[in-house]
């Protein structure tokens, strides 16, 4: 295996002994793509698919999300598809390629998730309405035409962010640290 | 009122949410951690006003009408739990802030302890509000997943297996729930609560005993009830101080809450239950004898919180509109007692660096503070006059002296116990309090946040410790209006119309 210095350097960032209070805290500068730690694991045949794959499933979530109330869909699934797009470039580019994707720490997305579903539910209480019932907003939107928002969507947003976040940070903790603590105590992958 | 009702469970996620945002603001996850759960103790009161005054809270999730949607129902017991519950979540919570801040100093926040810590009290809110027997699963599973959490985290690498078979058996006994809530939906075809207590009366006496028993099974195993309850000594010591209260005062006691809500009101009864009766005897025997011969003074609390299970099913057991007063009166006391209790073996370890009583001595004179912090939950859980012990113990024997042999019978056990947990808790008080002087030992392993070695200790700690003790207190001091209140909620209890009129007719009223 060969890697560059700078490569080393760079890997070694951060790589003391994990203090125990912040074990789950992302620490230090999250890894650039292409820094694979070891280059003969990468496959080309599947990253170059991935690189086409990856924005397509993204997207693909976003419409799952957006047809849930009246079609097959909605935040969980739609979030669940999209957990798998960031699945699988984990595993075509390894710990690498997930840090590079992947800036917003899990946490924040799982907790801003929660927040949005839950205000979602306690909304309507400022309107008189019971708690967590919902309403059809129609609107004429030029260039659309009229359109019709179920206001569950936005409870459906708020899972969709929740479930990414939960896979994200599932990938973080479960993937990418166990990879690095075997690398460190020198087992084989 | 009826969005008042979903804030207890609503609110508590909101700051589990805000405080996974902001896991890197230390103090903004102590300010809302503590703002919320005040919160969440001033809506308590003013449901359990309401639920006192008018009769059961309901509250339709969506609008959505009660045999279809999902109903939130606060009547005066689950209010008058809920509002205890959460003053001791409360006060656990400053506990175990400072505790942090004694430990690691201010600025370290966390991303697991203050969200998990909400959404287990979020999770308590929901068994105890809900009236739909799957939601009541779903906070059940809110609540174990984050002590799952709680439980382990933080705990050296020798304290992992504890945590292991407490989850290996809440996921079984959680798995045994959701099978007999299939049973019972398959059976009656509902799962709210209301619908089911008018359902339940008409299936065959074989299929109401099965599904009595599989929830008995369900809510014992969680509730710790003997045989059920080998898990809970070995997993409670070994969590962290503040944790092992909170667990201590909450979970079991929800898990009591909850069949007492189910058996009573799905399963009508009009004489005394002879198996929970001599379960009741089993588990306060067992665990009053078992408190007898421990050395780890957590060990012995959690013998001695298994024993008074049994006195509280003995309420359920006995029946009648007396005795279920006294096991909510007894429920609410036994919430703060050993909330309180757990925390000063905390505050006990932190200055000894031990929880082993052979290796402590002569408290009482290096901090007397803390001896009276011990000597009042300890007499409040012996049930020594004027404490709520006494107040609560006295109701449960009126009632069960009433209700023929059977009942007197086991009585006389409930005393027996009681003695038992005083000499249990004077041994305890003898090895610590009195004796030499020890030096305390020191910490042997800093990942570990049970022994502690001789931690600071802060005002704060102390101050939440004498918060707990003085709502211990007001229940002796209130004991009049509150045996009125739980009166008229074991009225309730067996009457079930309250509720199921207030559940099914909320959309007749419309």
């Amino acid at each position: 295996m060969t890697d560059g210095p700078g490569m080393t350097s760079r890997l070694n960032d951060g790589r003391d002994p994990v203090p125990f209070e912040e074990w789950d805290r992302p620490r230090g500068e999250w890894l650039l793509s292409g820094e694979c730690r070891r280059p003969g694991d990468r496959s080309l045949l599947l990253e170059m698919t991935t690189r086409a794959v990856f924005p397509t499933v993204l997207v693909f979530s976003l419409y799952l999300l957006l047809v849930g109330h009246y079609g097959p869909g909605g935040g969980f699934s739609a979030g669940l598809v999209a957990g798998l797009a960031f699945v699988l470039r984990y595993i075509a580019g390894g710990n690498a390629d997930f840090g590079a994707v992947v800036s917003p720490r899990a946490p924040v997305v799982i907790g801003s998730g929660l927040a949005v579903a839950l205000v979602t539910g306690l909304v309507p209480a400022a309107f008189g309405a019971p708690v967590l019932s919902t309403t059809k907003l129609a609107a004429d939107v030029p260039l659309f035409g009229p359109v019709e928002l179920q206001t569950s969507l936005f409870l459906d947003v708020g899972v969709y962010l929740l479930i990414v976040g939960v896979v994200l940070d599932l990938l973080r903790a479960l993937g990418d640290g166990i990879e690095r603590d075997m690398d460190d105590a020198g087992e084989a992958l | 009122m009826t969005t008042v009702l979903t804030l207890p469970v609503l609110l508590p996620m909101l700051g589990a949410a805000v405080t996974v945002v902001g896991s890197r603001s230390a103090a903004l996850q102590r300010v809302v951690g503590i703002v919320v759960l005040t919160a969440v103790a001033v809506l308590a009161a003013v449901l359990l006003v309401a639920a006192d005054e008018r009769g059961p809270v309901v509250a339709e999730l969506g609008g959505w009408a009660a045999p279809v949607g999902i109903a939130l129902v606060a009547d005066r017991l689950s209010a008058l739990l809920l509002l205890v519950s959460t003053l001791v979540t409360l006060a656990v919570l400053v506990y175990a802030i400072d505790q942090r801040i004694a430990d690691y100093g201010r600025g370290t926040a966390s991303t697991t302890f203050h969200p998990m810590y909400l959404m287990l009290c979020a999770g308590v809110s929901l068994a105890y509000l809900t009236g739909d027997l799957f939601t009541l699963f779903v906070a059940f599973e809110l609540m174990l997943t984050a002590s799952y959490v709680l439980i382990t985290r933080r705990t050296g690498a020798s304290r992992i297996p504890a945590g292991m078979t407490y989850v290996t058996v809440s996921l079984l006994s959680s798995l045994l729930f959701l099978t007999a809530i299939a049973l019972v939906y398959a059976a009656t075809g509902t799962v709210n609560l209301a619908d089911l207590a008018e359902r339940i009366g008409t299936l065959p006496g074989g299929v109401q005993s099965v599904l009595g028993l599989m929830l008995l099974v369900v809510f014992g195993i969680k509730a710790a009830i003997v045989p059920l309850h080998f898990w809970l000594p070995d997993s409670y010591p070994n969590a962290p101080g503040p944790v092992a209260a909170l667990f201590a005062g909450l979970l079991t006691k929800v898990s009591f809450y909850a069949l007492l809500r189910t058996e009573t009101l799905l399963f009508s009864r009009d004489k005394p239950w002879t198996l929970l009766l001599v379960l009741a005897v089993a588990t306060m025997l067992v665990g009053a004898l078992g408190a007898l011969v421990q050395n780890d003074l957590n060990r012995l609390l959690s013998f001695l919180l298994v024993s008074h299970i049994g006195f509280m099913l003995f309420g359920l057991a006995v029946f009648d509109a007396a005795a279920l007063s006294g096991a909510a009166l007894y429920a609410a006391h036994h919430i703060t007692v050993l909330a309180t209790l757990f925390l000063v073996s905390g505050l006990i370890t932190r200055r000894t660096g031990t929880v082993s009583l052979d290796e402590m001595g002569g408290l009482a004179r290096s901090s007397p503070g803390l001896a009276v912090l011990f000597a009042i939950p300890a007499m409040t859980l012996a049930g020594i006059p004027p404490t709520a012990g006494f107040v609560a113990k006295l109701a449960l024997l009126q009632a069960g002296a009433a209700a023929g042999l059977g009942p007197q019978v086991v009585a006389g056990v409930v005393i027996l116990a009681s003695l038992l947990t005083l000499y249990a808790l004077v041994r305890v008080w003898v090895r610590v309090f009195w004796g030499k002087p020890r030096p305390p030992r020191p910490d042997e392993d800093p990942t570990d946040e049970v022994l502690v070695g001789t931690a600071r200790t802060s005002m704060p700690m102390y101050a939440a410790t004498a918060g707990l003790v003085a709502v211990s207190l007001a229940i002796a001091v209130f004991a009049g209006p509150l045996t009125v209140l739980t009166g008229r909620a074991g009225v309730d209890l067996i009457d079930r119309t309250p509720y199921v009129d207030a559940v099914l007719g909320a959309q007749e009223g419309r």
